[in-house]
């Protein structure tokens, strides 16, 4: 008799889909007639999404490789050396454009961070010349910086910044390892959840720090003033040369006796570095934030597990 | 499901409150001897963790707002000095920023449960109004919440929605202005966005209490289907419901926390940590991820007014669920064929917020108007036309029998009883 209703209910179902799908079709088809006569470009806010155009190239032309850092995952810290040879690279090399202007210079002696010595922030600050006043005449006055300061910018403003760099600002690095990443597509993003992957940004820093090409393949045309680096992410070529060489910085850690603790000067270890230490600027209570996750998460499991045994125990007379 | 009260105030200033305020009153039949169909399954937690996220997000946002500035020459700069200066300013935002996404997760699955359990059906027409109203604010909520960091996707998301209303015929323009309080996205929009996203939590909160009101008045559905018909197939709200509802907002707090502490940035646009320039548009605006089917719907029809027509309509259709269901029967689990097209539609939702994400070219664009076009088949020809071609399985006469039934068989009953076992989808 079972048999007998399921093998109805198939019929039935079978019948209503044709029918159904005969109707979809009829509509879609008035839809598509509708659309064709249209001959407006689909999505209005996009200018570029014309249909009749030819698919844009994608960028960046090659993904990013992914880089083992030491602070991916639950249980991830900060490498405080690397954050530290990471700052000089920044000090050394980036800061000669890019702007930093939301990180105090107090910051670079935070715990979870490159954690510098009180002494050694200050004498960092005072480095700097930071412009304050006005003073009692009225006058502006240069005076060296404090822990209190932030990092001063190298061009006054963005029109500054524009003309010094071919026609392109510099962005600012305050949180630039947040504000990039490459689009990681079905289903890595799905898998990204269970891997705990937020490192798109560093991932994406050293990818393009390491990838420029002193040659353009065939038909990519590279402007003068432009490079070539199928790493970036807006187009083919950037107007950033090449920032780094072999031994372009001198790292401090390798200048005591101790020849274990030295590391390479090449390009790809001041690329890490650098992203390292652009991860810790744009998110300086990562590890604070990674640590109470545990915490708090190892608390909830346990109380779930409480909180699920009295519902057991309430509802144990109670069939449901 | 109201009716006799059962409080029985006990000490003497209870009963000095009662005669004068019956709150006590109200609380205690509402939360606590107000019955519950015994056989609810997780889904209908929904409800709770959707209370919960609420008060979350109104106590982080009104703290969030005693250190935000909402100018847009400093908006960008006062989150990241809430982020690095604010004694666990890190953790309130991403709470709050996460916390929004947590919240259509939970109404995203609260709804998709009253679809498939019918919970929109004569008596709860109010009631499922009411709910759509709420995901109406919540949504004009959350996208005036992402304009105020400020950044490329806040300022171009507002740019892009806001042009919305251009498209209205005559006067559209003058209301896209009123809308700016300008002549493009500015300072005075930002202002306003945040006035008004301070506003609309405390009007969600006021219909959410209209919607939970009508909901005791007309009792909970349940997955049978069958309204309760004795004392044997209701159980007291404390402890049952309590306690359920009790481990599932802590096992969805787990799974919160999961993404407030180890991928608080996975759910947002890495564009959103670059300063709102009105000069450089994005290579490729796209908006919350929740947003994302309705965005695709949008831009599937080819003409901006049809594109704006066709979303709001896709919400609008909502309303008239309870009259476009022509079934006799409540719940899915007691109709073979909705419970397919049940199914055939949640995957259609996914697709286009899957496509919404996309840029609109090559085939995409095709594939987003195809499954545009079925949405709206769903509910306009599909919804009326199953309540005449389907024939639905025999229901059991009470929630009790059907309980007790289940026990019986144990693991393995015959198909009927297996599909009307409502734990199945627990």
């Amino acid at each position: 008799m079972r048999d007998g209703t399921a093998t109805k209910i198939m019929t039935t179902m079978l019948k209503s889909i044709t029918r159904l799908s005969a109707a979809g079709v009829l509509v879609l088809a008035g839809l598509s007639v509708a659309a064709a006569q249209q001959d407006a470009p689909a999505a209005p806010e996009s200018p570029e999404a014309k249909p009749e155009e030819t698919a844009l190239p994608h960028f960046p032309l090659e993904e990013p490789e992914e880089m083992e850092w030491s602070f991916a995952g639950p249980f991830g810290k900060f490498d405080q050396q690397q954050l530290q040879r990471g700052f000089q690279v920044y000090r050394e090399v980036c800061s000669a454009c890019h702007s930093m202007k939301l990180v105090p210079f107090r910051a670079l002696g935070w715990e979870g961070g490159p954690h510098f010595s009180e002494e050694e922030v200050e004498a960092l600050a005072a480095e700097y010349q930071i412009q304050d006043g006005p003073d009692d005449t009225g006058e502006m006055f240069e005076r060296p910086g404090r822990p209190s300061d932030y990092f001063p910018a190298p061009f006054p403003n963005d029109e500054a910044a524009r003309y010094a760099n071919g026609g392109a600002v510099p962005p600012d690095m305050s949180v630039l390892a947040k504000a990039r990443g490459v689009e990681r597509g079905f289903p890595q993003f799905l898998i990204d959840i269970f891997t705990t992957y937020q490192e798109g940004g560093p991932d994406y820093i050293h990818a393009l720090l390491t990838g420029y090409e002193d040659e353009a393949p065939e038909g990519v045309t590279v402007l003068p003033g432009q490079y070539y680096n199928p790493h970036y992410m807006y187009a083919a070529a950037l107007a950033m040369p090449p920032p780094l060489f072999e031994d372009l910085v001198e790292y401090a850690q390798n200048q005591d006796d101790d020849p274990n603790n030295d590391v390479p000067q090449t390009v790809d270890q001041y690329s890490r570095d650098v992203a390292a230490f652009l991860m810790w600027a744009a998110e300086p209570h990562m590890e604070a934030r990674k640590s109470m996750g545990f915490t708090v998460i190892a608390f909830l499991l346990v109380f779930c597990g409480l909180v699920y045994y009295v519902k057991r125990k309430v509802w144990a007379n109670v069939e449901h | 499901m109201q009716g006799t009260s059962e409080y029985q105030p006990r000490t003497g200033i209870e009963r000095w409150i009662d005669s004068r305020m019956p709150l006590p009153r109200l609380m205690y039949d509402s939360f606590i001897a107000y019955p519950i169909p015994r056989n609810l399954n997780y889904s209908y937690a929904f409800g709770a963790i959707l209370s919960l996220v609420l008060v979350v997000q109104i106590l982080t946002g009104v703290v969030l707002a005693m250190h935000y500035a909402a100018n847009s020459a400093i908006a960008f700069n006062s989150v990241e000095q809430i982020m690095r200066d604010v004694n666990y300013g890190w953790l309130l935002r991403y709470m709050h920023a996460n916390g929004s996404s947590m919240f259509f997760i939970a109404v995203y699955i609260h709804m998709f449960r009253g679809l498939y359990y019918g919970s929109y059906k004569a008596p709860r027409e109010i009631q499922w109004i009411l709910g759509v109203i709420l995901f109406l604010l919540m949504m004009a909520t959350a996208f005036m919440g992402y304009v105020l960091p400020w950044g490329q996707m806040s300022f171009w998301g507002a740019t892009v929605i806001t042009n919305l209303f251009s498209a209205i015929p005559l006067v559209g323009e003058g209301i896209t202005h009123w809308l700016w309080g300008g002549f493009a996205v500015g300072n005075p929009t930002l202002n306003r966005f945040f006035s008004l996203h301070y506003l609309l939590p405390f009007m969600i909160v006021g219909v959410v209490i209209l919607h939970v009101w009508a909901f005791h008045v007309t009792g909970q559905t349940n997955p049978t289907g069958v309204e309760p018909k004795s004392r044997s197939d209701v159980v007291p709200f404390t402890p049952h419901a309590t306690m359920k509802d009790a481990v599932a907002m802590v096992a969805f707090a787990l799974f919160f926390a999961w993404f407030l502490f180890y991928l608080p940035n996975y759910l947002g646009h890495p564009d959103n940590y670059t300063l709102a320039n009105p000069l450089v548009t994005p290579p490729h605006i796209v908006p919350e991820w929740y947003f994302l089917p309705f965005y695709a719907i949008l831009r599937a029809i080819p003409s901006k007014l049809g594109g704006v027509i066709a979303m709001f309509a896709s919400i609008i259709v909502l309303f008239f669920l309870p009259w476009l269901d022509r079934s006799k029967v409540q719940s899915a689990a007691y109709r073979p064929l909705y419970r397919i097209f049940f199914w055939i539609f949640v995957v259609n939702v996914i697709c286009l917020g899957y496509f919404g994400a996309k840029p609109p070219e090559g085939w995409y664009v095709l594939a987003t108007q195809l499954l545009t076009a079925y949405y709206f088949v769903h509910f306009l020809i599909i919804f009326p036309l199953l309540g005449y071609i389907e024939k639905p399985r025999p229901r059991p006469t009470s929630i009790t029998e059907a309980v007790l039934s289940k026990h019986k068989s144990g693991g393995g009953g015959t198909p009927a009883e297996a599909a009307a076992s409502p734990e199945r989808r627990g």
